[in-house]
């Protein structure tokens, strides 16, 4: 995990609208190739915002963000990035297949190149079997494996996930977590990560970043040195409880009780505009 | 055999519904001793049919084609209009309310106005009642069709660097066609009132409301309600082409798969 | 996606931003009206000057009277030493209105049922959705006076003149009604279907808590259309139906004077473009107030 970072930011800080609610304060962040990294807070504190900021879907008020060696922007329209989202987004007029090949049209891929890859992909989410399928026609799980495989489709440096296991039941959450490790391994990308869950947290990462709520501040960063490959096992081990307990006590001190939410004030997340 | 099964599913309900309905109509008709003017027997409905069918058909099919002029027009048009003004979100917020005010003016008030500009007898003037008649509900759905997407399929798409064009193809308009194609049904049934209530202010000799108006002046209830049979099948085959088209183009959509409650 | 502002800001923000908003909304509409008059007065210009033949259409004062002088006509008598014709078209409206409203109610309550009837039986859909198509086609101008011979005399003697107008108004309020009401009841999410299935519940409940809650911006939708379209029904109806006293007969009488005034029948369209936006708003307004209220009554 060596060279120069995936994800480079520097005193971002994002403030909406004409009451000048922070979401984000002055964020500094590295992001090393090979990496995944978590963002965990609690609601409100921006970590979704700073996600999209990172895809530049939403502009930073101040600060300066750097992707790739570039600026957000350009990464975007480079597309150096795939994007997962909580709600798998999917075309119900698209088959599965079409729906992963979906980057791979518009980036004007021949036919029988995208075919090869999709067929790749299709493997690797262990969706054999369905690609002719419709997205009703499968599971909530099954379909965040296609937003997966959709995301992965061009080879991006890098992949932002925004709590894409969020509405899985614990099973299969669980499940996908081992996957996910599994296709990262494979894929070589760089991973940021949304997440509520703090085992989910420890268990993928490799550093999980810790947000204060909101002005969302980064609270603390705590190294994950579990060894890789990591499996159900890995779950049992002592210093997983440790890190876990780390988390939390990281959480608590940034301020994470969400009765302590005032009432009317919800996650302040996506762009300024109403599409 | 499975796709016959299909179709048998699909229609036979309606088939047994019109089977009882013709025998409780004719049924009703003998039996209560209906006047003929109010509403004759099926049996006497299909006997002028034989006679008359050419008069009564070519009446029809006069009319059905000024609404189906009208229809093609008005329909181009609106979407055409539709998709140019939401290409800019402020226009299209702007133009919304106005485009919807307009649909609740009664448009039919217009057929004399419109029989005087083009001629009573001519197909035009209602044609053109009819076009714009089923411009408003075009321009409107499809409006609403085009703006109304989830926001994350508008970032997912944004992710991808794709530009307006492709976001339009490949996200607003899939998304707006169920919308578009409930405009167009309603609009077949407008163009078909357009047509006909445009003939009652005046029409050529041969249009199925000029006609329908004279037999009823000359008490000749038969052809009448003949004629109004035949428009009604008319119409039903109008509006049957559109929805077929849409379950063709739109298999995938929840109310066209049938999202039945239990 | 939307923001929310804390709760304490969100007041202040309203106030001043309703208050500009009205202002622009206002502003844009009176903009609207002066692009539509100048339009008119434009094409009619250009045509006028150009001479320009749309078939057998040219413009003039008869085929496109000035704005001001249709305006004029509304404070002329509308005959010798009558009434002014604005004070006889807004009696024909008023008359027309009452036609509609009460039609308009009957049809939105037909179509409501027979949407919810339909939706929730695929075979009843596919029995009985052909024949309300075709029932649409009929045409009620032709049937118009079969309904009235048939209707008025059953009815109470203050319906007796204009109930069967109100029939046939409702029997163009009903069907867009129904089918939105269907499109809307159908068009839940499968999965929120199963959510409710997993709570036992019944099929009322998933009804009123679920789906229609869910159709109402269709069902609003659809009596947005369906508002005005009573009120076109009530002024085809009145054509047949022989009655003087509304719209109908107000533009069936001012179309035999149009060679000579075309003003008045251009007045009386007028008029009743006002009638048909009119019952348009007020279905708006209610929209407003009702779907608003319903995400919360679902929570």
């Amino acid at each position: 995990m060596s060279g120069s970072p995936v994800v480079s930011l520097r005193n971002v800080t994002k403030t909406f609208g004409a009451a000048g609610v922070t979401a984000v304060q002055s964020i500094d962040l590295d992001v090393r190739p090979g990496e995944f990294v978590s963002l965990i807070g609690p609601s409100g504190c921006g970590k979704s915002t700073l996600l999209r900021i990172v895809g530049d879907l939403v502009e930073p008020t101040s600060g300066e963000v750097v992707v790739n060696g570039k600026s957000a922007r350009q990464a975007r329209l480079d597309r150096d990035y795939g994007i997962v989202f909580q709600d798998a987004v999917l075309y119900d007029w698209r088959t599965v297949a079409k729906n992963i090949a979906l980057p791979l049209e518009l980036l004007k891929w021949d036919r029988a190149k995208r075919a090869a890859r999709v067929a790749e992909l299709i493997d690797l989410v262990e969706l054999q079997g369905f690609a002719e399928h419709h997205p009703w026609q499968l599971s909530g799980g099954m379909q965040q494996r296609v937003s997966i495989a959709r995301a992965l489709s061009f080879s991006p440096a890098l992949l932002l996930m925004d709590e894409p296991f969020g509405a899985l039941d614990e099973m299969t959450r669980e499940r996908l977590n081992g996957e996910l490790l599994r296709i990262w391994e494979a894929s070589g990308s760089t991973i940021v990560f949304v997440t509520h869950s703090i085992s989910e947290a420890v268990f993928l990462s490799t550093r999980v970043v810790v947000m204060s709520r909101r002005p969302g501040r980064i609270a603390a960063i705590v190294d994950v040195d579990l060894p890789q490959p990591r499996n159900a096992d890995t779950r049992e081990e002592p210093r997983f409880f440790e890190l876990v307990t780390a988390v939390r006590d990281r959480l608590r001190e940034g301020g994470h009780d969400d009765d302590r939410t005032a009432p009317g004030e919800g996650e302040l997340v996506g762009a300024e505009e109403t599409p | 055999m499975r796709r016959l099964r299909r179709l048998a599913w699909e229609w036979l309900p309606a088939i047994v519904v019109f089977v009882l309905g013709i025998g409780i109509w004719e049924g009703a008709v003998q039996g209560l001793d209906v006047e003929n003017f109010l509403l004759p027997a099926p049996t006497d409905i299909v006997r002028t049919l034989g006679t008359d069918g050419g008069e009564l058909w070519d009446a029809a099919f006069f009319t059905f084609r000024e609404a189906v002029g009208g229809f093609v027009i008005g329909c181009s048009l609106g979407f055409l209009a539709a998709v140019a003004i939401a290409r800019w979100r402020t226009l299209q917020a702007a133009v919304m309310p106005y485009a919807i005010a307009a649909g609740a003016i009664p448009i039919i008030a217009f057929a004399p106005i419109t029989n005087n500009w083009f001629g009573i007898t001519g197909m035009t003037s209602k044609m053109v009642i009819a076009a714009v008649l089923c411009f408003f509900p075009v321009l409107v759905n499809t409006m609403r069709g085009l703006t109304s997407v989830h926001p994350s399929q508008i970032e997912l798409m944004r992710s991808y660097a794709a530009d307006e064009l492709t976001v339009f193809r490949r996200v607003r308009l899939p998304n707006a066609l169920p919308y578009v194609f409930s405009g167009l049904k309603v609009a077949t049934v407008l163009a078909m009132i357009g047509a006909i209530v445009g003939d009652y202010f005046g029409g050529a000799p041969g249009a199925l409301g000029v006609q329908i108006r004279r037999w009823v002046g000359i008490f000749a209830f038969d052809q009448a309600w003949a004629a109004i049979v035949l428009a009604s099948v008319l119409g039903i085959a109008f509006y049957g082409s559109v929805a077929l088209v849409e379950r063709l183009t739109m298999g995938w959509h929840p109310s066209v798969r049938g999202a039945r409650p239990e | 996606m939307a923001y929310v502002a804390p709760a304490s800001t969100r007041s202040r923000l309203l106030d001043s931003e309703r208050v500009r908003e009205a202002g622009r909304s206002v502003g844009l509409f009176f903009a609207v009206l002066a692009f539509l008059w100048a339009s008119w007065e434009a094409f009619r210009w250009i045509a006028e000057t150009t001479e320009l033949r749309l078939g057998q259409f040219e413009a003039n004062d008869r085929t496109m009277p000035h704005i001001h002088d249709i305006v004029a006509q509304l404070f002329e008598p509308s005959r010798r030493n009558g009434p002014l014709l604005i004070e006889v078209l807004w009696d024909a409206a008023l008359f027309t209105a009452k036609e509609a409203a009460v039609g308009f109610a009957l049809g939105a309550l037909i179509g409501f049922a027979l949407g919810v009837l339909l939706a929730h039986s695929g075979l009843l859909q596919r029995g009985f959705l052909p024949y309300l198509v075709a029932s649409q086609t009929i045409p009620i101008l032709a049937v118009a006076p079969m309904v009235v011979v048939w209707v008025n005399p059953r009815l109470p003697d203050d319906f007796k003149d204009w109930g069967a107008v109100a029939v046939i108004a409702a029997y163009l309020t009903f069907f867009p009604v129904t089918i939105n009401t269907m499109r809307g009841l159908t068009s839940v999410d499968p999965r929120t279907l199963d959510l409710m299935r997993s709570y036992a519940s019944s099929s009322w409940s998933v009804l009123w808590k679920l789906r229609v809650p869910a159709a109402l911006p269709f069902i609003f939708a659809a009596l947005k259309i369906a508002a005005p379209a009573s009120v076109v029904g009530a002024i085809i109806g009145e054509l047949p139906a022989s009655i003087q006293s509304g719209l109908g007969g107000a533009i069936l009488n001012f179309n035999q004077y149009y060679i000579t005034e075309p003003t008045s029948l251009w007045a009386t369209n007028l008029i009743a473009a006002a009638l048909g936006i009119s019952f348009f708003l007020v279905v708006l307004l209610a929209e407003r107030l009702i779907v608003r209220r319903a995400p919360e009554n679902v929570a």
